[in-house]
């Protein structure tokens, strides 16, 4: 039955693609590309029967399948996906196809080895949004790190060796101490099923040192000040395909991760350090935000712009444990997480479509600085079009999905603490100011550089990447409905395990 | 008290209770004769001779394992044949046969394809074979001399080199001093206990022991032959010239299968000898020094190499230092999950210096880490092998290091020592940075105009080695089944 191996495909189809690509590719990277874009597309087929299969009212793990993996330990290939889930893995198979597409001629050495690095991560990070078990879960999250640090290191930028270093290293630190985390818990529990490590009790002091291997391990994939600084090294030097995986999913698995593992195993600690958290999200969002207004770098602004907006989501996500536990306000708490998880699939289209933005610019004149460009409007009116409209969306503008979960998460904050609210509002103001001015600098006014004036508008194939991504946006600007009923049912679940005292 | 009569009668038991020794014994002294008899141009009959007798001994023991009607000690306690004395042998001689596949095409340019190389491998490895089964202190002595003499022969193979002869030397006149530490620690025990029977000491340990300073003092020096046998801070000095030094035909087999003798050493002396709750909590305590020393010393002092052999070096003084946080757990669980560790170690440490061999030629060794520049361009399949090796050595998720670092870090939690884990985990990102320059000169980095092609060497060689590699991701995915062996042979011993 295709149903109960469903996940398991999803996982394993990429990465076959990707032994495929690298087989068939080496002398005719054509043929490298074609493959590659099959098996993406197959992939991405595969989400319709998980989200046609998929019951949504329900908000038990769907498709789940269970097979001992490493006995001695008790370890279970535990996958299984509950709304969240599901809309992640959709996320990852779209933009997969786009970012293939986007690279067809942008890339043009070892390019069969560039197509299968972006199948392989496909799989990987697929896997650790399917992962029901914690140490299936860390082996995905750990794997994942080794394709995009080749992706960077080949493909990237002058300093993309540093980058890439920094990228892997910092993701290494945070993560050996949730692993030493994820022992003691087994150690302790006898199991490493993500199910029965919630039922677990733990004290308070053993939740607070487990709470802070979490949030060490996932503060740095999202990334949260100020162990963001890896994030705009890797952004600049990463290749428009790496930076756009980063951005759109690689990130999103920080704030995953505190869904999956910090607010269910450790309710009371997340609880009392919820302050802390909800902290850090605000200078994320005010502070970085202000960062992002200096920068001369494109991508560099887009960067400093993605760990502003994802503070939205730490925002939702710890905002959430005030209003159910401190207010008891339980519609508040899942309006809370329910716009933190809109705002990580919305960023996710947002940040993915600006980062292919300054790709098509960086394809045609090789430069990211604001200062190279002025006018392109000019020359490139359709790319000007897509260009703005990302921008506006970045900005949060209504009826973009960008507005939708900055705008639950403010309203949710404001029935916590209306400070909270007034702060995290800011940013509808600084980041429109970072982005509107990128955008004016970068497209309007004369055409004053003499390669500017040369461009060309974007061709068929960088139109579909562009919109693709904008018919995302828009969608789910216009009707978020569909995605907020996908979810619905797992955040009520999470929301229930965090009114649970453990301690 | 235990008596110290010996009865010196040899039965039939005995002898097949030892039979892939008393085979190997046999075959090495066969060896020895037939060789002298083959001219050079014949010297691959000594080379798949000696491949199929490891292969027959494996056999013989593979075989030898749940066999009910074999002793379970033979030679009044001297040897004992127990599973994890199996699973050790089992991959001492499977990695001395890879060692002897990938050596083949280094050794034979260099006029060091000689029968006495696979002689004096042989009879270490009969050293091994009885180290890992000895059930008495003389007995653990008599292996660890016969690998130790035969791998300082080794190291000088190459007579010519004085960088060789150099490494002899050190690696001779430290491992002389380290020998008379362990002796001079084994008559402590002795006079403390009146036995060199392991067994009987563990029964006399965990009762009354009349003076036990004696016994802790004597545990002392014990541990320091066992440090030094492994290569554990701050007993390494030996370890990085050694590796460099030798031929990478000797270093191949010096850095692999020892590594496992000296888990069986360890588990022998440390668990059969000095297991009880009060000796464990002294010489737990020695070696969380000795392996936070090695952690922090392996991992920094290899972040400064350049020549690739001697990071490997390094490498494994810090990968020793994980090892011995599974041995300072202690127990079923410790000894097991090191277990573990050195075995797949070995498998690791044998693929890494075959790549070392597959990218030489006559008259070059590729030995300096730039050696392996742009190698992605010029045969991505090699460079791929290299980055599994890498990968699998810093420990990432899907190869075999992981699972290897997961039990010992599981193991050294279970033992309460959290701190410990706390500092295996962070020189584990320590060492992920200098197994992440070797990839980065792989993949990211230009060719050098200078940089040698491929050498194209006899095809069972490559296919070896790729396997050898694929084992580690095969292990890595799958290796649950080696680890419960592991375990339960530990469990079972």
């Amino acid at each position: 039955m295709m149903s109960a191996h469903l996940l398991s495909w999803l996982i394993a189809l990429p990465v076959l693609g990707g032994v495929a690509t690298l087989v068939s590719g080496g002398a005719d990277a054509n043929r490298a590309r074609w493959v590659a874009l099959v098996f993406a597309l197959a992939t991405l087929a595969l989400c319709v029967p998980l989200l046609s299969g998929f019951d949504a009212m329900s908000s038990s793990m769907q498709f789940v399948q269970r097979l001992p993996w490493i006995e001695a330990l008790n370890v279970n290939y535990h996958v299984g996906v509950d709304g969240v889930a599901v809309a992640l893995i959709a996320l990852t198979a779209f933009t997969t196809v786009l970012v293939l597409i986007g690279a067809w001629d942008a890339i043009d050495k070892q390019v069969h080895q560039y197509f299968a690095s972006f199948l392989v991560l496909e799989g990987l990070m697929i896997g650790v949004f399917c992962a029901l078990d914690a140490l299936l879960f860390y082996v995905f999250f750990e794997a994942m790190l080794i394709p995009m640090f080749i992706i960077i290191g080949i493909w990237g930028g002058p300093r993309r060796v540093y980058a890439t270093i920094k990228f892997f290293l910092y993701t290494f630190f945070g993560s050996i101490f949730m692993l030493i985390g994820l022992i003691y818990l087994y150690l302790k529990s006898g199991s490493f099923d993500l199910a029965t490590l919630a039922q677990f009790p733990l004290t308070r002091t053993e939740q607070m040192w487990l709470f802070f291997s979490f949030l060490l391990a996932f503060a740095v994939k999202v990334p949260m000040f100020p162990v963001h600084t890896w994030l705009p090294d890797a952004h600049v030097e990463a290749p428009t395909g790496g930076s756009v995986i980063l951005a759109a999913i690689m990130l999103k698995i920080g704030g995953f991760g505190f869904l999956r593992f910090a607010l269910p195993i450790t309710p009371d600690a997340s609880h009392e350090f919820a302050w802390l958290v909800i902290a850090l999200s605000l200078i994320a969002v005010v502070y970085i935000g202000f960062v992002a207004l200096v920068q001369q770098d494109m991508k560099k602004l887009i960067a400093y712009s993605s760990i502003s907006h994802m503070g939205f989501v730490t925002l939702g996500a710890f905002v959430t444990l005030t209003l159910a536990r401190d207010a008891g306000n339980i519609d508040g708490a899942r309006l809370a997480l329910q716009g933190a998880m809109v705002q990580m699939i919305s960023h996710g289209f947002i940040s993915a479509a600006l980062f292919s933005c300054v790709g098509v610019l960086y394809d045609r004149v090789h430069s990211r600085m604001i200062g190279d460009y002025g006018g392109v409007a000019n020359t490139m009116p359709w790319f000007a079009f897509f260009m703005v409209f990302f921008a506006m969306a970045n900005s949060g503008l209504p009826g973009t999905s960008g507005f939708v979960g900055e705008f639950m998460v403010i309203v949710a904050s404001f029935q916590a603490k209306p400070w909270i609210a007034a702060t995290a509002a800011i940013t509808l103001i600084v980041g429109a100011a970072y982005t509107l001015w990128m955008v004016k600098r970068v497209m309007f006014g004369e055409a004053t550089h003499v390669h500017v004036k040369a461009l060309t508008d974007i061709n068929g194939r960088e139109a579909l990447v562009l919109g693709g991504f904008a018919a995302a946006t828009l969608l789910f600007g216009i009707w978020p409905a569909p995605l907020t009923h996908l979810m619905d049912a797992s955040i009520a679940t999470v929301v229930e395990q965090l009114l649970r005292v453990k301690a | 008290m235990v008596s110290n009569a010996v009865d010196i009668a040899i039965s039939m038991a005995d002898i097949r209770a030892m039979l892939p020794e008393m085979f190997l014994l046999a075959s090495v002294f066969t060896i020895l004769i037939a060789d002298l008899f083959i001219p050079q141009q014949q010297r691959s009959v000594t080379h798949w001779l000696s491949i199929v007798v490891l292969v027959i001994a494996g056999v013989l023991v593979w075989r030898s394992i749940g066999d009910v009607s074999l002793a379970r000690t033979a030679f009044n306690g001297m040897y004992i044949r127990d599973e994890v004395a199996a699973v050790c042998k089992l991959f001492i001689l499977g990695s001395t046969a890879l060692a002897y596949v990938y050596a083949r095409p280094h050794l034979k340019p260099r006029g060091l394809y000689q029968g006495e190389f696979y002689t004096l491998s042989l009879f270490a490895v009969i050293g091994m074979m009885l180290l890992v089964s000895a059930g008495n202190m003389l007995s653990a002595y008599l292996g660890l001399e016969m690998l130790a003499l035969c791998s300082y022969a080794l190291v000088a193979l190459n007579r010519d080199s004085p960088l060789s002869s150099e490494a002899a030397m050190k690696y001779f006149v430290l491992g002389a001093l380290a020998s008379g530490l362990l002796l001079y620690g084994m008559s402590m025990v002795y006079g403390a206990t009146g036995s060199l029977d392991l067994g009987s000491i563990r029964a006399i340990a965990s009762s009354n022991v009349p003076r036990p300073e004696l016994l802790v003092f004597g545990v002392v020096f014990i541990v320091v032959g066992i440090a030094f046998k492994f290569g554990a801070a701050p007993f390494h000095a030996w370890v990085p010239d050694v590796y460099q030094g030798s031929p990478t035909g000797v270093a191949l087999f010096v850095a692999s299968a020892p590594k496992v003798a000296a888990f069986g050493m360890a588990y022998r002396l440390l668990d059969n000898g000095f297991g009880t709750p009060a000796l464990w909590s002294q010489w737990s305590a020695m070696l969380s020094v000795l392996a936070v020393l090695s952690l922090v010393i392996g991992n920094i002092v290899a972040i400064a190499q350049t020549n690739l052999k001697r990071m490997l070096a390094y490498s494994t003084i810090s990968h020793v230092g994980f090892l011995l946080l599974g041995i300072i757990g202690g127990g079923a669980d410790g000894f097991g999950a090191a277990l573990f560790y050195a075995t797949t170690y070995s498998l690791t440490a044998v693929a890494a210096f075959g790549l070392i061999v597959l990218l030489s030629r006559a008259g070059f060794e590729a030995e300096e880490i730039d050696d392996f520049r742009g190698l992605n361009q010029r045969n991505p399949f090699y460079a791929f092998l290299m980055l599994v090796v890498m990968a699998s050595f810093a420990g990432v998720p899907l190869f075999v290091g992981f699972l290897a670092k997961l039990q010992v870090l599981k193991a050294v939690i279970r033992a309460d020592a959290l701190w410990l884990a706390i500092a295996g985990g962070l020189c584990a990102v320590i060492g992920a940075y200098y197994y992440l320059r070797v990839i980065k000169v792989m993949y990211f980095d230009e060719p050098i105009a200078q940089a040698p092609v491929i050498a194209h060497t006899d095809n069972t060689f490559r296919i070896v080695l790729t396997a050898n590699v694929l084992a580690l991701i095969a292990l890595g995915v799958f290796g649950g089944s080696l680890m419960t062996w592991c375990l339960s042979a530990v469990a079972a011993s």
